[in-house]
C-alpha cells in the first residue's frame, strides 16, 4: 500500500462540496468514512491484488458511496464493538473503523463474502 | 487539506503545547506521543494538543493518542485538545476519548483551565 493511499478517495469527496447540497461538515464526515473504509480495505482484506476500486453515486437526496475489496472476507456480526476502557487496558488500540463509519453516515451496508468485500455508505443530503 | 504532517512545540508555562499541521495518520499519531513520551519522562505531565491546521485524522492516529492519555492516567496527567474541527470532534466523542481528555474551543480555554487547577 502506497503511503496515506486512503486520502485518494477523499479528493474525490471534494466534488461533493462543489455538486451536492451537502454542508461542509458532512462533507468532511464523508471523507473521514472514505480514509476508515479504505484503510480497513487496505490493511485488513488481505487481498491477492492490493486494489480497492471506489464508487460514487448521486441521487437525488443522497450520495452513495462504495468501497470495495477483492480480499477474503469477513462476517461482521463477528466485529466486537470497540470500547474505550477496554483499549486504555489493551495493547491493542485498533478495531474503531466500522464504528467510526457506521456513526459519521446515515446508512452502511456490509456484503463480504470469500471474494471480497463491498461497504456501501449512504449519506443524505 | 495540506496533507504532510507538521508537528511543533510550546513549552508553556502550565502544559506543553502540540500544534500539528496536516493529516495524522499512523506515522504522525507515533510523533506526536513519542513526543510527548519524552516530554512526561522529564516530569511534564499536562499538554494540550492545537489540532487547528489538521483537517482529518485516521483511527490509527487516534489509537496512538489513546496510548498518551493511558500513560497520563498512569501518572495523574491531562491531555487536552483545541481548534478541532466539528467532525474530528464528533469522532473523538463517537470512541469515548472525551471521558479521558477534555476539548476546548481555543487554546486559551485549554491553558487557562490547566492553570486553574494545577
Amino acid at each position: 500500500m502506497l503511503k496515506d493511499m486512503e486520502l485518494a478517495g477523499t479528493k474525490l469527496a471534494d466534488l461533493l462540496d462543489k455538486y451536492t447540497k451537502l454542508s461542509h461538515d458532512q462533507v468532511d464526515e464523508i471523507r473521514m468514512a472514505i480514509i476508515e473504509a479504505c484503510l480497513n480495505a487496505f490493511k485488513h482484506s488481505k487481498s491477492k491484488d492490493r486494489q480497492v476500486d471506489m464508487i460514487f453515486r448521486l441521487r437525488k437526496g443522497e450520495v452513495e458511496i462504495t468501497v470495495e475489496d477483492h480480499g477474503v472476507g469477513f462476517d461482521p456480526a463477528r466485529v466486537k464493538e470497540p470500547r474505550i476502557e477496554e483499549n486504555l487496558n489493551s495493547s491493542i488500540k485498533r478495531g474503531w473503523g466500522l464504528k467510526i463509519i457506521r456513526s459519521l453516515m446515515d446508512n452502511v451496508e456490509i456484503q463480504s463474502s470469500d471474494k471480497g468485500t463491498r461497504v456501501i455508505m449512504t449519506k443524505k443530503c | 487539506m495540506e496533507d504532510r504532517f507538521d508537528l511543533k512545540v510550546k513549552e508553556g508555562d502550565h502544559c506543553i503545547i502540540f500544534y500539528t499541521s496536516g493529516y495524522i495518520n499512523n506515522q504522525a499519531g507515533e510523533l506526536i506521543a513519542r513526543r510527548c513520551f519524552e516530554y512526561i519522562d522529564t516530569g511534564k505531565n499536562h499538554f494540550v494538543i492545537n489540532m487547528e491546521k489538521s483537517n482529518m485524522i485516521n483511527s490509527i492516529g487516534i489509537s496512538k493518542l489513546i496510548e498518551i492519555i493511558k500513560r497520563l492516567m498512569d501518572g495523574k496527567g491531562s491531555l487536552s485538545f483545541c481548534n478541532l474541527t466539528p467532525t474530528i470532534a464528533k469522532t473523538f466523542n463517537i470512541m469515548g476519548l472525551t471521558q479521558y481528555a477534555k476539548i476546548y474551543p481555543r487554546e486559551e480555554d485549554a491553558v487557562q483551565h490547566i492553570a486553574s487547577v494545577k
